[in-house]
This record gives structure tokens, C-alpha cells and sequence, in this order.
């Protein structure tokens, strides 16, 4: 196993996830395998191949600077979980 | 034991365009909170950004004006990380592949040779949100978030740890904020954050080849604070490591009452970006014809432009460097010798009178209320023996004040200088005339009180009368 249970925390902590005993394991053993498949690729010659960062072979997609009107105050903040004045409030934030 | 310390800057330069890097919300500074948002800055769910052509073409030139090799194909990335002002979870940015690297600028810290700095990297990013704390309604003691900000596109620019004193960085600082401010791309305010500054600093004994543990100081907005930061962080480490102890890594945060750095404990967890490759952003490939079209576009840098001056139109150093202050500067500068001629003259009223009359106004240069050509007009009147020299600062005024042409103000005034020497010559006997005392006393040797007779005359002419030919009518009536 190149996954242990703690790797599988660390990531979990990262994305702020709360697992199970069994979920960990669990993933533990699915990112192996993962692992292991892209393992198996390394047995092709890449060589000079550009490493691929996206899926579709597209390039340069641009906007012009031009202003577009925006959503507004009301839609902006109609799915806040809180908010004061028009601000989005959150837990105090200390630094 | 002495101390080398080592400094390596990350600047942010909030960039001109009128809409953010992504999306088409405005911009503008000083909105109503979140009124400016939409599903791609808000960081809803299944909203697709798109970028924004004019931040490319902005890197492009700081790539060029920095020396830097634009790169081919770049990519987005995304830098994952949780803070309540991130409303995606991760900041769109670049990582591997970045618009421009390898680039560098020369600085010039007084009593040393130039300098060369590395720039490490240059690369386009959105801004995060605004948090404000306190006074909210109905919040508690909770804390607000406005996204107005968020999205807005930055240049980061990397150095490498290139820099040896507090006086270097100041030096990279200045004249980076010169470049972007010059292209026209950012507009240099960094009180509102529109240039900020990360400063990395360690220090190692003298000789060592081993970079000692860095501290990044965080957002420091100004270049006097920026020299204070990082004095008090070189001292801190010296300190800590001569009392036995030793510099961790960690952000620190300049507090500009106290002058003093202190460690930032939200950011202590040692941060883990896992950056990958944006899948919403297609790569962006820049050609060879797309970097040399910018080039062409590029305006004369600062550093060309002065020694242009210097070369071209015999300024000396000083007064070139005071002109290249900036760009409109330069630029007010350069049409009034191309209307005046004479570069030397035109120089000193600019460094003069303009410039005097723009500090007393509060006013900048161009918002002046005389143009270029109005004050080759007013330089005119004074080569061809119009008006005086002297009178001609009262034109001055009197131009800026009113925005009438000098021609206007002189006849309306009827400054016209006389030179006409019986005219002159009229006032001369009538003022020797009333001072008998004083034409002895210069025809006994005095010859100071000569300055006291000159005076006499161009006031009883309210400073019409030509100097030269009072100078010259004067001493041979005095001489008798």
C-alpha cells in the first residue's frame, strides 16, 4: 500500500472533510489503485510529449475589456448564509 | 559573527482594465459592497470564466519592459486553499508555465554601481475579496465580506533573492512601480493596494553559501514602510540567532506604529497548495507576431527616455531624471520643446513655474491649465524682446489663472517690454535725480549701490523697461 490511512487524513483535513474510520480505509485502498494505474503509464515512452493539462484540444479564449452589467444586490446576496448591510457575514476573522 | 541578509520581493500590481480578469463586472473602485458580482467572481457553481484579452496583452509588456522571455504556451492553475474572502475555495493563478520568466531590471542605489536584479517569474492572477471587521449591523462581532475585489486581475512579480539591503529592495521597488506605471497598465496608488508588497528575508553568516530560514513579510504598503520592515526582520534574525534560537519560516505581518514585525498565526499551518491545471481555462498560447506587435506598442521606458535628454537635447542629468518623473511629465515636456525649441529654457520652466504653480494648486501635470503650446508662445514673446523675463512669470500667472493666451495678456496689460531709450533714459535722469546721494557715492567707487539704481528703474517702469538696456544707459549716465 502507498496510501495509508494518514495520507488519506492529511488530503481529508485539506478539503475540510470529516471521514469515518471505514471511509478511510476504504479510500485508502481506491487511491492505491489509482496510483497503481497511473503507475502502469510510466512503462510508455513520453518522451517530448507535452504533458497534457487539458482534455480538449483548444487554445486562447479570450473576452474583450468590455464592462457587462452584474448580477445585482439582491441575487448577489440571496443565497448568503448570513448577512449584514451588504456584506456577507462570516465568523470573525482574526489576524 | 556578521550577517549577510538576502531579500526577495513578490509584488502585486493590480492591473488598469476596466472589467476583472474572468468576467465583465466592473472594476471601479469604491462600489457599493458586492454590488459588482456575478456567478464567476461569487464562485457559484457552474459558471465559466473567461479571460480577459486586455490583462494578457498588459503582461505582455511588463514581460517586455522587464527583460523578461514571454512564454509560448501557459497555462491557469488552481491554488487550493480555504479563507472566507476565496469564495471558489481555490484562487484561479498560474504555477507551472507562467506568461513571462527569466527577466531582470538594473537599479541604481546612490554611491554603488548598477545593479542587476533576476526577476524569477511574472504571473496573471485573480485578486481575493475584501474583508472588513466590526461595526457590521446584526453581525455580532463577525466579520463581512465584500467580493467586489475578487477576480480583479494582478501581475505577479517574482525576484529572485537578488537583493542585499533594505536600500536595493527600495531601489527594485521604485523602479518596477516606475515600469508599470509608465506602460499605463496599473495606476500605482498603494495606499488602495494597487502595488503591494511581500518582502522574503533571512540572513547568513558572511561567506556562508547556505541561505539562512526566510520570513515573508505580508503586504507592506509603502516604500518607507518596506525599508522599515525589512530593517527591523534583518535585525530580529541577527538577534534571535546570536541569543542561540533560530529563524523559523513564517509569514510575519509590519505593524507601521510600532515599526516592528510579528508573526501572522492564522497562517502558521505550513500550506499545502496542490496546484493543477484549471480545467475551465484553455491553455493560452502566444505566438512570436503576437510578442512583437506589444513591442512595437511599447512607449520609450523611462531609462531610454532620460538618456535621450541627456543625448539629444544636452539636459544634464539632474533636470532629465526630474522630467522622466513621469510619463505626462515627460510627455508635457517634450511637445513644448517641439513647439519652443530651445530645451534647456523649456526644461526650466517646466522644473520652475509649472511645477510651482501645479504644487500650489494641487493640481498634476495633466490637468494643467496651460499647455505646452501656450507656454512656447508666452517663450516666444520673451526671445523676440516682446516682454522681459520677469515679466513674463506674471504672464505666467496671469495665463494660469484666466487660460487667456500670452499675447492677449500682455496687449490687455500693456506689459510690453520698452526698450526704447528715450523713454528709459526719461526715468533714469528723473530717479539719479532724486537721489543725488547714492550718484555720488557710486561715482566715489561704490559700485554696489549699481544694483540699487536698476531696481529704482525697472520698478518705476512696473518692469517694462529691457534690462540689457537699462544696464547699458545706466552706466554711462552714472559714469557722468
Amino acid at each position: 500500500m502507498k496510501i495509508s490511512v494518514v495520507d488519506v487524513e492529511q488530503v481529508a483535513r485539506l478539503a475540510r472533510l470529516e471521514l469515518t474510520f471505514e471511509e478511510k480505509e476504504l479510500f485508502a485502498t481506491q487511491m492505491d489503485a489509482i496510483l497503481d494505474y497511473v503507475e502502469k503509464l510510466k512503462e510508455l515512452n513520453t518522451e517530448g510529449i507535452i504533458p497534457t493539462s487539458h482534455a480538449v484540444p483548444m487554445e486562447n479564449a479570450f473576452r474583450e475589456d468590455l464592462v457587462m452589467p452584474s448580477i445585482g444586490l439582491a441575487k448577489a446576496l440571496a443565497n448568503a448564509p448570513g448577512r449584514s448591510d451588504n456584506f456577507f457575514s462570516v465568523p470573525k476573522v482574526i489576524e | 559573527m556578521k550577517y549577510q541578509p538576502v531579500i526577495g520581493l513578490e509584488v502585486h500590481v493590480q492591473l488598469k482594465t476596466d472589467t476583472k480578469i474572468f468576467c465583465g463586472c466592473s472594476t471601479q473602485f469604491g462600489a457599493e459592497p458586492n454590488s459588482q458580482t456575478c456567478p464567476v467572481c461569487l464562485g457559484l457553481p457552474g459558471a465559466l470564466p473567461v479571460l480577459n484579452k486586455k490583462v494578457v496583452e498588459f503582461a505582455i509588456k511588463a514581460g517586455l519592459s522587464t527583460n523578461c522571455s514571454i512564454t509560448p504556451r501557459s497555462i491557469f492553475a488552481r491554488k487550493n486553499y480555504f479563507y472566507p474572502d476565496l469564495p471558489k475555495g481555490y484562487q484561479i493563478s498560474q504555477f507551472e508555465d507562467p506568461i513571462c520568466q527569466h527577466g531582470w531590471l538594473d537599479i541604481k542605489v546612490e554611491g554603488q554601481e548598477p545593479k542587476k536584479i533576476g526577476i524569477t517569474r511574472i504571473h496573471m492572477e485573480e485578486d481575493a475579496g475584501k474583508l472588513v471587521h466590526g461595526e457590521l449591523s446584526g453581525s455580532g462581532d463577525g466579520s463581512g465580506v465584500d467580493l467586489n475585489r475578487a477576480c480583479t486581475p494582478l501581475l505577479e512579480v517574482v525576484s529572485e533573492p537578488d537583493l542585499r539591503t533594505s536600500d536595493e529592495a527600495v531601489s527594485y521597488l521604485k523602479q518596477l512601480h516606475g515600469i508599470v506605471t509608465w506602460l499605463g497598465i496599473c495606476d500605482g496608488n498603494m495606499e488602495e493596494g494597487s502595488f503591494r508588497c511581500d518582502a522574503n528575508v533571512s540572513v547568513m553568516p558572511i561567506g556562508s553559501e547556505k541561505l539562512g530560514t526566510r520570513a515573508e513579510i505580508k503586504n507592506v504598503n509603502s516604500f518607507k514602510f518596506v525599508k522599515q520592515a525589512i530593517e527591523y526582520e534583518i535585525q530580529r534574525q541577527i538577534d534571535l540567532i546570536e541569543d542561540g534560537g533560530t529563524v523559523i519560516q513564517e509569514t510575519r505581518l509590519f505593524d507601521p506604529n510600532s515599526g516592528k514585525t510579528r508573526s501572522m498565526r492564522s497562517k502558521e499551518e505550513a500550506h499545502d497548495y496542490r496546484y493543477f491545471p484549471d480545467p475551465d481555462l484553455v491553455p493560452l498560447v502566444i505566438n512570436q507576431e503576437w510578442v512583437e506587435r506589444s513591442r512595437q506598442e511599447l512607449p520609450e521606458l523611462p531609462d531610454k527616455r532620460q538618456q535621450r535628454f541627456i543625448d539629444e537635447l544636452g539636459l544634464p542629468l539632474y533636470d532629465a531624471e526630474v522630467l522622466n518623473g513621469s510619463r505626462v511629465l515627460a510627455d508635457y515636456f517634450e511637445a513644448g520643446v517641439a513647439a519652443h525649441g530651445n530645451a534647456k529654457l523649456v526644461a526650466n520652466w517646466v522644473m520652475g513655474e509649472i511645477t510651482r504653480a501645479l504644487n500650489d494648486s494641487g493640481t498634476s501635470i495633466e490637468f494643467s491649465p496651460v499647455t505646452p503650446s501656450q507656454l512656447a508662445e508666452l517663450l516666444k514673446l520673451v526671445d523676440k524682446g516682446t516682454i522681459s523675463g520677469k515679466i513674463a512669470k506674471t504672464v505666467f500667472d496671469e495665463m494660469w489663472k484666466s487660460g487667456k493666451t500670452p499675447g492677449a495678456i500682455v496687449e490687455e496689460h500693456g506689459l510690453v517690454q520698452v526698450s526704447d531709450c528715450s523713454a528709459i533714459e526719461g526715468i533714469i535722469d528723473e530717479i539719479m535725480a532724486a537721489n543725488a546721494g547714492q550718484v555720488e557715492e557710486f561715482r566715489g567707487g561704490k559700485e554696489k549701490v549699481f544694483g540699487f539704481f536698476v531696481g529704482q528703474v525697472m520698478k518705476a517702469s512696473k518692469g517694462k523697461a529691457n534690462p540689457s538696456v537699462v544696464n547699458e544707459l545706466l552706466i554711462n549716465k552714472l559714469k557722468g
